[in-house]
């Protein structure tokens, strides 16, 4: 839940990037973090492992600017995708205002996407959350595949696999390239930021 | 949500309490790692947010380490360096306490102080809800 600071007027926000392995959630961030270099004051932290995957978290945070007098400031995290890490996710979930789900549209991916997702809607439940009503964005990632001979998954299937029953807004992305980082982030603050406007305004 | 006078009361106490105690630096934030309240004696230069958000996890990391050997909570923890050491403590189910020192101080002392800003904090909380 957003940390409203009525005394410092400052508004904390926690978006998470979640998703299976591999899937390009640390790339989203370190995209992110290239672009908005100028805005963000701390250096992103990384916690991983000896060959760079997500051992717990990656953690980006940044202004975006006031609204009524608040300073927002969104904190993007990563969970580890590795099936082994399940534990780590979920605490990496607490207190989550709105979720990335990045998911890999290789084809070889596919069953991970929705075994991701279904491990999702589960840790929400243990802190009572709904993946239902909580602001949620789906990014297809890994799009620039398409220039190669990888087989990759057509959007139709992503979205029938994924969001046939979410109906959320869903972008085709590059994160390595960039391609839609930005506007999934945009849209995920701007969800994120309207779901807790009754809270602060 | 803090509301004002909860959020005073806990500035005052942690000011009183501990800073002026000598600590170099103390945060109050909730478990999702967002900083409630900062202070520091002026002459220490810490990534504040970064550091909530580690402390978050590291605590989280610690008490699914408890629930795993049967405990149902590790309420504290101390990190001790070289130069400076830090003490967390829980204060309630959703924040913590996270209390940073240099050699100077001892560690009771740290505890001693830490118990009674906690009990402080716990009585705003209430009282001013």
């Amino acid at each position: 839940m957003a940390l409203i600071n009525v005394k410092t007027k400052e508004v904390q926000i926690k978006i998470v990037y979640y998703g299976p392995g591999r899937g390009g959630k640390t790339t989203n961030l370190e995209y992110i973090n290239e672009t908005y270099r100028n805005q963000i004051k701390t250096e992103m932290v990384s916690l991983k492992t000896q060959d760079d995957r997500t051992l717990f978290f990656d953690f980006l945070p940044f202004d975006v600017g006031q609204i009524k007098g608040f300073d927002i400031t969104i904190q993007l995290y990563t969970v580890p995708g590795q099936v082994k890490y399940n534990a780590t996710r979920r605490l990496v979930l607490r207190g989550v205002d709105g979720i990335v789900f990045v998911a890999d549209v290789q084809k070889e991916q596919r069953k991970k996407n929705i075994d991701s997702l279904n491990q999702l809607y589960e840790n929400l439940e243990s802190y009572n959350l709904d993946l239902f009503n909580i602001p949620l964005v789906m990014q297809y990632n890994k799009i620039d595949l398409k220039k190669t001979p990888v087989p990759l998954l057509a959007s139709n299937i992503m979205q029938k696999d994924l969001n046939s029953m979410l109906r959320v807004p869903a972008f085709e992305a590059s994160a390595l390239n960039g391609g839609n980082v930005i506007a999934t982030l945009k849209k995920i603050i701007s969800m994120t930021l309207a779901s807790i406007q009754d809270q602060i305004f | 949500m803090f509301n004002q006078s909860q959020l005073d009361g806990i500035d005052h106490i942690i000011q009183a309490n501990l800073i002026e105690s000598g600590l170099d630096n103390v945060i109050f934030l909730d478990m999702a790692g967002n900083a409630i309240a900062k202070h520091d004696n002026g002459k220490t230069q810490l990534d504040s947010i970064a550091f909530a958000a580690l402390a978050a996890g590291n605590f989280a990391a610690v008490d699914a380490m408890a629930k795993l050997v049967g405990e149902t909570e590790f309420s504290l923890l101390f990190h001790k360096g070289e130069k400076s050491s830090i003490h967390f403590s829980k204060v309630t189910d959703d924040t913590l306490l996270i209390a940073m020192f240099n050699k100077d101080i001892s560690l009771g002392l740290v505890r001693l102080k830490v118990a009674e800003t906690i009990d402080g904090i716990k009585k705003i909380l209430t009282e001013n809800a």
